[in-house]
């Protein structure tokens, strides 16, 4: 099983890349974009198949390393 | 010059590269130093200032500090701390010690995005601790920044604690000592302290301001101060 870890900033911390890569897409005049975040993504392979379990291994990979909840936002999902 | 009898230990990770600076300036100073590799499981016993030095500790990979504050070596940094030794976290250090949970907050990418070094005006907010008790409130001194990952962050809530506490050390200002922000800092926090005001975090590089002929000597009066108490 795969663990697919999406991290990004948290809403209300600025996000000084997305802000960056906004103006630049403004400035290839993609005037459609109203907002940009970028995210990190850290794929696992796990060697379990209890997708309860491995989500609570995950979690706990994610609180204590993989994000800085301080500043970060995580979101796991099991493929 | 007199010779205090202190004792300065210094953290060395893989990736750490202003461990002899920062050894060359406390021994300038008077000070006995020996730097210690991150898989040492304790401290030497002497020990009277512990320094996480700058760098790029495991090359910064995940976030700044990150994967350092598992090194065997941190699990003597706080149990000494939470004794009451002094621990002093420059600019890398700083990203350990928030990445430990050993002071409030995060530092995030500079809001330029830009990696910034060059020197900067710092104003004192707080000098009511033991690393800052030689200089006034609200003298400003001369210290190089250079760092990637210096945007101080922390929530409101946090914040107010910060400042109830007198947590905030050091801001970021012009040479009049106006606010001045180089990196987006939260309030143009450039350093700050623990509750217990015994762990001390800061993004500018005192080390690097000892000789008057390299730009500014104003990280000796700093300095000192951590030596004493």
């Amino acid at each position: 099983m795969k663990a697919i870890v999406n991290i990004s900033l948290k809403a209300g911390v600025l996000d000084s890349q997305g802000k960056a890569v906004h103006h630049a897409l403004n400035s290839l005049n993609f005037d459609g974009v109203e907002d940009v975040r970028v995210a990190k993504q850290i794929i696992l392979k796990l060697d379990t198949a209890d997708k309860a379990q491995a989500m609570l291994d995950v979690t706990k990979m994610c609180e204590e390393l993989l994000a800085n909840t301080v500043i970060e936002d995580y979101e796991i999902e099991l493929v | 010059m007199q010779k205090p009898n202190i004792k300065v230990t210094i953290l060395q990770f893989p990736g750490t590269n202003c461990e002899y600076d920062t050894q060359h300036a406390f021994e300038e100073l008077g000070a006995t130093t020996e730097i210690i590799w991150h898989k040492s499981e304790s401290l030497p016993k002497d020990t009277n200032l512990l320094v996480i030095a700058g760098g790029f500790s495991y090359g910064d990979y995940l976030r700044s500090g990150a994967i350092a504050k598992f090194a065997p070596v941190m699990k003597a940094v706080t149990h000494y701390a939470s004794e009451g030794g002094k621990v002093l976290g420059i600019c890398n250090g700083f990203q350990v010690l928030t990445e430990a949970g050993l002071l409030p907050g995060a530092l995030k990418r500079n809001e330029s995005l830009h990696f910034i070094s060059k020197h900067h005006h710092l104003r004192v907010v707080n000098n009511d601790n033991v690393f800052l008790e030689k200089l006034a409130n609200g003298s400003v001194i001369h210290i190089p920044i250079a760092h990637h990952d210096g945007n101080y962050f922390i929530d409101q809530k946090g914040l107010k604690e910060l400042k109830n506490n007198n947590q905030i050390l050091l801001k970021y200002t012009d040479k009049n000592g106006e606010i001045q922000n180089p990196n987006g800092s939260v309030e143009s926090i450039a350093g700050v302290c623990n509750k217990e005001k015994n762990i001390f975090g800061l993004m500018p590089h005192p080390e690097r301001a000892m000789e008057t002929l390299l730009g500014s000597d104003d990280g000796v009066k700093m300095l000192q101060g951590f030596m004493e108490a």
